[in-house]
Parts: C-alpha cells; sequence; structure tokens
C-alpha cells in the first residue's frame, strides 16, 4: 500500500527532459543545491531520485542518478550534488553549468526507498555525507505538512563546515522538533560536544533506543556507512524491512 | 560477505528498469532461484561498474539479473530469479 501513490504517479512513460538551472546555492565547499525548471514535472515523492544524462559533442554519454533534494509541495525541482574531483558529471553540474542552461534528467524514478507521510510511526533518518539529501526531502515535507510523526536524525561529517543544510537543520530542529544529532569524523571546531567517530551500535542506542512500534529508519551515504548502520539498527531490534537503505558510490550507470 | 563501496543497492535499478517495466520495479519482490530468500528489489545488491548492470542477491550472492545498454539495444536477463511480484493497480 506503501508504494500506491508513487506506482500511480510513475505510470507515464519516462521520458528525458530538458531541465533549466535558474540558480546555484553553495551548500558546502563542494556540495551545490541546483534550483531548476523543469516543464511539465509530474510530482514526486520524498526519497525518490533522478538520472541526469551529459552528452558530448562526440555523442559520448554520461549518466548519474542524484537524489532530490526538494519536497513534493515545492514549485521547483532541487538537486544538491556533491563536486567529485575525477568526476564526469558532478564537476560540470556544480561548476560549469550557469543560471539559463539546460541538461537532460529522467525521473522521478524509486520506491523503495520512498517516505510515506500518511504513516504515523516515528521516522529515524541516519545519513552520511550527501546521503543527506534524500532525508532532508523527507524533513522539508513533514516540516511543509505542519505536523508529522516525531522524527530524529543522525547525520555523520566530515568536519562541521561539511554539514550540509546545517542552518536550515538547526532551524526546523527549533521549530518543527525533529530532533537532530551530528557526529563528525575527522575534524571538530573547539568545544564540540556532539558525536566523534564513526557511528556504531553504542552510537545508535544513544540516539535512537529500542525500536518504537511503527518506527521506519532511512539509511543512506556510503556503501561502508550504509551497512554499520544498518546492521547496527537492526542489532537494536529493528526488523530488517523497516531499515530502508539507499547506498550511493563513485560510479554511476 | 565482502563490502566494497563499489556495491550500491537495487535503488540503483529504478531508472534501467524503467525503461524496461511500467511500474515501480524496486518495491517488487524478487525471489532468488538459488537460495528462496524473498526481497524487495530495491534491496539488492547492485554493481554497476561492469559493463552491464549486476544484481546479486544479498542472502547467497546468486547473480539474479543482468542489464546490459547500448545503443538502441537493452539485453535483460533474468536467470537467477524464480518469480517477481508486482503490485498492480485494478
Amino acid at each position: 500500500v506503501a508504494g500506491t501513490a508513487v506506482l500511480g504517479r510513475l505510470r507515464a512513460p519516462l521520458a528525458w527532459r530538458l531541465a533549466e538551472l535558474v540558480a546555484h546555492v553553495p551548500e558546502t565547499h563542494v556540495v551545490k543545491t541546483l534550483v531548476l525548471d523543469v516543464p511539465d514535472w509530474p510530482g514526486h515523492a520524498a526519497g525518490q531520485h533522478v538520472d541526469v544524462r551529459l552528452t558530448a559533442e562526440d555523442g559520448y554519454q554520461a549518466q548519474r542518478s542524484y537524489s532530490i533534494a526538494s519536497p513534493p509541495t515545492s514549485e521547483r525541482l532541487e538537486l544538491t550534488v556533491e563536486r567529485l574531483d575525477d568526476g564526469e558529471v558532478s564537476p560540470f553540474l556544480t561548476d560549469v553549468l550557469e543560471p539559463g542552461e539546460r541538461f537532460e534528467l529522467r525521473g522521478p524514478v524509486g520506491g523503495y526507498f520512498v517516505w510515506d507521510p500518511a504513516s504515523s510511526g516515528p521516522l529515524h533518518l541516519v545519513g552520511g555525507g550527501s546521503g543527506i539529501v534524500p532525508l532532508m526531502a523527507m524533513l522539508r515535507q513533514r516540516a511543509a505538512a505542519g505536523a508529522g510523526p516525531p522524527a530524529t536524525l543522525l547525520y555523520s561529517a566530515r568536519s562541521y563546515e561539511d554539514i550540509i543544510y546545517r542552518e536550515e537543520l538547526e532551524r526546523l530542529a527549533a521549530e518543527e522538533g525533529p530532533e537532530v544529532r551530528y557526529t563528525l569524523t575527522r575534524s571538530r571546531p573547539e568545544g564540540w560536544t556532539g558525536y566523534d567517530r564513526r557511528v556504531d551500535g553504542a552510537m545508535l542506542a544513544d540516539v535512537f533506543g529500542t525500536p518504537p512500534p511503527g518506527a521506519t529508519a532511512f539509511v543512506c551515504g556510503p556503501t561502508s556507512f550504509v551497512e554499520a548502520a544498518a546492521d547496527g539498527l537492526v542489532g537494536l531490534g529493528y526488523e530488517p524491512g523497516r531499515v530502508r537503505t539507499e547506498r550511493f558510490g563513485p560510479t554511476g550507470t | 560477505m565482502e563490502t566494497s563501496d563499489l556495491m550500491l543497492d537495487g535503488n540503483a535499478l529504478a531508472g534501467p528498469l524503467a525503461e524496461i517495466f511500467v511500474g515501480e520495479v524496486t518495491m517488487a519482490r524478487a525471489t532468488c532461484a538459488s537460495c528462496g530468500a524473498v526481497r524487495e528489489v530495491g534491496s539488492l545488491a547492485v554493481y554497476v561498474a561492469a559493463p552491464g548492470t549486476v544484481a546479486r542477491c544479498p542472502d547467497c550472492d546468486a547473480v539474479l539479473l543482468r542489464v546490459v545498454r547500448a545503443e538502441r539495444r537493452i539485453w535483460f536477463e533474468l536467470r537467477g530469479v524464480a518469480s517477481l511480484e508486482l503490485a498492480r493497480d485494478d
């Protein structure tokens, strides 16, 4: 039942569309949000992603997937992209593309890593690095609805400066009540009182405790991060089916 | 089973399989022909660094399906899948 709405929306053939960059929003020194105008965008659910395709003059094509950052209620589609220095696609999106220019995109796709906002169970989110992006779409959708189930985010970043959406997360935590906890794995500012290590079972137990009835966990990040966090959550007593995972890596299709 | 950051998961199949299936296939439940495990496609172990995309059973590591795309063609192999259960709208 959770996927029914998504299924219904995805019935239209998946076509490549031209997205136009409206603006770049810097998030960290290597991460930018792309605010896009996509004509006839069919709408999406929090947690879904899009495929981006770039074609060189000689016909060579490179394709990558990017999570959608904006909530379904947003007027513009937003993608938050981390620039990988040896990447084929991300440096173009973050550094070369200029407002008014267009590129090919298709979607939304994905149904497994999608939050059903009608579910009343607690929302437990664990993000590593740019794995925060689809989780942010969920928190934004929850905030836009004005009322939602209890939500807790555990976010692992290399340093304080690498925390994407930091100001918005702090505002959301103050206004809309998601509990936000950080762990900084490489460097900490002076006087840091949050966690200072990689996510482990003890940290997950401290943040989430025993899973309450109906809780769903969403874990997104690099593969090794997701494996550790998902195993840790199952160790706390989550049913494996209630721990939804999305792994991302350096390569695309 | 060894964990590598080259391993992704079935979420990465959503785009490629949308060229073949009408509905959202990452919510479909696949039964492994080798060990009988039933898994949502979104939770399969997926490798995209090969010439094609390969999905393996997270329980027994058997190859469940392969997708290879080339110019104007797509090959889709489902040898390791005993059955695929998809939701349908009535």
